[in-house]
């Protein structure tokens, strides 16, 4: 299993790396003359690029972010067993969920 | 009067497993003083039961390592100049092993897992077969030569916070034997070492703060060979091999 | 959270700064998520947080959160190379290049924000 998860936490990183680039771009560039929802729903209302591109966001940061959680509670907290199960699953589908509705709510 | 005709002022751990607590010496500063000097002086002249290891003196056997002012080191190869903060120095049992008195530990934690890592020689042929040629510059065997002149001593084992925080980490030493003898083309283990090197506590579990390589008196680098292994067991996986 | 002295050196800040970004970031998303998710219910109540998103505290915080994206996503490039790749000596140096690109990126987002 060990092998598994870190597979996954490696390919996640991988998918997201350019993801992650183009974020940052795009912050660095809409943050010039301060930020509003009108501006950033133009951008997003109805794009399926848009769509695209933040769904598959979402769903790599929450396997990603899920697992590195994982690997902080167990080596720092101490956490093992089905607790660590439980709350590594839990922060990944919190984080699926409220992603996606996320992703939704501009898009849409 | 400069600070290196001050004596040293030596904190030393002494105690057991249950409690103990550091004791002050002042030890003579001498030319060339190494700590392994110090430790001796404090115990032939102050301490006669002051417990410590050492065997070859020289930096070739990995006995007498111990921490010196919060780093894993060699004490016979440390000069007191090198690791001295003023006149002060602080010498404990080395980090992450049990004590059994003073300054000396249980190494059985570092070598069990050393065969929980398969990190021994599994041969394939016998004295009646010829002898298997072996490249020394194949890339297998470069790679095998940058971890086999370990010499045990814990240094790296002591350095890693992984092994402090899990104690399932089979830890620096153990992972790089694995890796030198997935290396060894006279080896067959195999598939067998993958699955002992990726359990729980196995190759995933490092990530790379690189102390091992740090602190190795012998200048190897556990995290290059435990990288080596990640990639082995990953490909593996992927084949659907593990 | 004291550093001892056998954690003094380089790399094993870079793991630390990579931990601790990652950390952060996992941390500040169901927020992140939350507040988009706000154009769908309560439209009004975005903008109103956006404009609190003016003040001079909160910009700070944000050029704080590119900074550690940035660490994070450059350090973790860092170590997929290390992982991956062909060993390189040059580890220390790709750590240092990580931290400086990531601080670029951070004065490019202040920059524009100001």
């Amino acid at each position: 299993m060990e092998t598994r998860l870190y597979l996954l936490q490696r390919i996640s990183a991988m998918v997201m790396a350019p993801l992650v680039l183009a974020h940052l771009g795009l912050m660095i560039y809409a943050i010039q003359g301060g930020l509003t929802a009108a501006e950033i729903l133009s951008r997003t209302r109805g794009s399926f690029w848009w769509a695209a591109f933040y769904g598959l966001f979402v769903v790599v940061v929450s396997i990603h972010g899920s697992l590195g959680l994982r690997a902080i509670l167990r080596e720092e907290l101490k956490v093992t067993g089905p607790a660590l199960a439980v709350i590594a699953w839990g922060a990944g589908l919190g984080l699926l969920i409220l992603g996606l509705r996320a992703v939704m709510a501009v898009v849409i | 009067m400069s600070a290196s005709d001050k004596p040293l002022s030596v904190s030393i751990w002494r105690g057991t497993a249950r409690a103990g607590e550091f004791s002050q010496y002042t030890v003579p500063r001498k030319k060339s003083q190494t700590i392994l000097d110090v430790v001796s002086w404090v115990q032939r002249n102050l301490e006669p039961d002051l417990s410590f290891r050492f065997a070859c003196r020289v930096g070739m056997c990995g006995s007498c390592a111990m921490m010196v002012n919060g780093k894993p080191r060699w004490t016979c190869r440390t000069h007191v100049e090198k690791a001295v903060q003023g006149n002060k120095l602080v010498i404990e049992p080395l980090r992450n092993l049990p004590v059994i008195k003073d300054l000396a530990c249980h190494m059985e934690d570092f070598f069990d897992k050393w065969t929980r890592a398969e990190a021994r020689f599994h041969p394939t042929k016998t004295r009646n077969d010829d002898i298997e040629p072996v490249r020394p510059d194949s890339p297998a065997r470069i790679l095998a030569s940058q971890g086999i002149e370990c010499i045990n001593c814990a240094v790296c084992y002591a350095a890693c916070d992984v092994v402090e925080k899990d104690k399932n980490y089979l830890g620096p030493a153990a992972l790089t034997r694995a890796w030198t003898l997935m290396n060894d083309v006279k080896d067959r283990a195999g598939i067998k070492r993958l699955r002992a090197v990726s359990g729980p506590g196995g190759c995933h579990s490092c990530h790379s703060q690189q102390s091992c390589a740090e602190y190795c008196p012998k200048d190897l680098n556990p995290t290059l060979s435990i990288a080596g292994l990640k990639r082995m067991t990953a490909k593996a996986a992927i084949k659907g091999e593990l | 959270m004291m550093i001892r002295p056998h954690q003094k050196h380089s790399l094993w800040l870079a793991y630390k700064l990579h931990r601790l970004s990652g950390l952060v970031l996992v941390l500040f998303l169901p927020a992140h998520f939350y507040v988009l998710g706000l154009a769908l219910t309560d439209a009004s109540a975005l903008d109103g947080f956006l404009k609190w998103t003016g003040n001079p505290l909160v910009k700070i915080a944000e050029i704080g959160l590119v900074f550690l994206l940035a660490v994070h996503i450059f350090g973790g490039l860092r170590l997929l190379a290390l992982e991956f790749l062909p060993w390189s000596d040059q580890q220390k140096t790709w750590a240092a290049m990580a931290v400086a690109v990531s601080f670029f990126m951070a004065v490019a987002f202040l920059m524009n924000a100001i």
